[in-house]
């Protein structure tokens, strides 16, 4: 097979779980259930996508991106805005990974 | 400021934390012997940080194509929780850029958006995935010409990014609804047993984390009160 032909498909089965919700949900209230499903969502994707990923977001360094990620939720708690928190956390990654052998 | 604007500036901090990974995604590309246009195509079409990694390896050890497909398909399978969750908090779900838009639902992008405050139109989500999507596109190409221009310790360094603007994005919501820290850490928790235990293939364990918990959520807390806020 040659790449592009795997990019095509790889393509296609990426794009049809992105497009079906939103062409599948019409106009029509939601039902209840479903509708605070969806509300909960946002929390219960974000506790996945951080836990357990980001013990090796910094491969071999997990107490860097402990770091980190501590420099982001600290710096959000405080109301900065997201840019500060990431800059802030790469900073904080940087330093221990340039200070701590 | 127009919807439009407000959903660059929104995106632009997705845009910082793609641009690292997606050069070193071109790069990893040229290392494994795929050329500029195939690696430009990939991110030009997939738009897929996650699974446009694991097809570069997978490919370099020589796995079939469709086997690559299908595990393109396991790991996405979760933008379909996140596209839906768009769409129910789309203002007017009727709109003919309805397939633009979910071509740009990603981790990030739905992230930011899911949590924000008000309902979301079309221009504000085409502003937000617009500058990440040009992010990664174009640190796609830049990391296949440039290779790694950045320093080691850095490049190591900008590895947490994504995850603190996951961080950045929880934290709020945590701070004002004890229901929405309960979610997230039992959906994390969730997850790391799951993909500990090794029982399901990868990127089974995610979908299960998020959409088990959502129910449980849903049926356990009735009131509807702790919505979504910034």
């Amino acid at each position: 097979m040659r790449f592009w032909i795997l990019v095509v498909g790889m393509a296609a089965v990426t794009y049809v779980p992105r497009l079906l919700p939103l062409v599948t949900l019409t106009e029509r209230p939601l039902p209840p259930l479903l509708r605070r499903i969806l509300l909960y969502i946002p929390y219960t994707a974000l506790g996945a996508l951080i836990i357990p990923g980001v013990w090796q977001a910094i491969p071999g360094r997990p107490e860097a991106a402990m770091a980190g990620i501590g420099a982001a939720a600290i710096c959000s708690w405080f109301k900065g805005s997201l840019i500060v928190a990431v800059i802030a956390a790469v900073g904080v990654a940087w330093v221990v990974l340039q200070f701590i052998p | 400021m127009s919807a439009v604007t407000a959903g660059l500036k929104a995106g632009f901090p997705i845009a910082v934390g793609y641009l690292p990974v997606a050069m070193a995604f071109g790069f990893l590309s040229k290392t494994v012997a795929v050329s500029v246009v195939d690696s430009f195509l990939c991110s030009l079409l997939v738009f897929a940080g996650a699974s446009q990694f694991m097809a570069l390896n997978l490919w370099r050890i020589g796995v079939a194509g469709g086997e690559i497909i299908l595990a393109t398909l396991l790991l996405n399978l979760r933008h379909l929780l996140m596209s839906a969750t768009v769409a129910a908090r789309l203002e007017s779900r009727v709109n003919r850029w309805l397939p633009l838009v979910a071509f740009g639902v990603t981790d990030e992008t739905f992230a930011v958006a899911a949590t924000r405050p008000e309902p979301l139109t079309v221009s504000y989500l085409l502003g937000l995935e617009g500058i990440a999507y040009s992010s990664w596109v174009g640190g796609t190409v830049l990391g296949y010409l440039l290779g790694s221009v950045l320093p080691e310790a850095i490049q190591g360094s900008m590895g947490i990014a994504l995850y603190a603007l996951f961080a950045a994005i929880l934290v709020p919501q945590v701070k004002h609804s004890f229901k929405a820290a309960v979610l997230a850490l039992s959906s994390g928790l969730i997850n790391l047993f799951l993909s500990g235990s090794r029982l399901l293939p990868g990127g089974w364990s995610m979908v299960l984390a998020i959409i088990v918990t959502a129910i449980a959520g849903g049926l356990l807390f009735r009131e509807e009160t702790g919505e979504v806020r910034s």
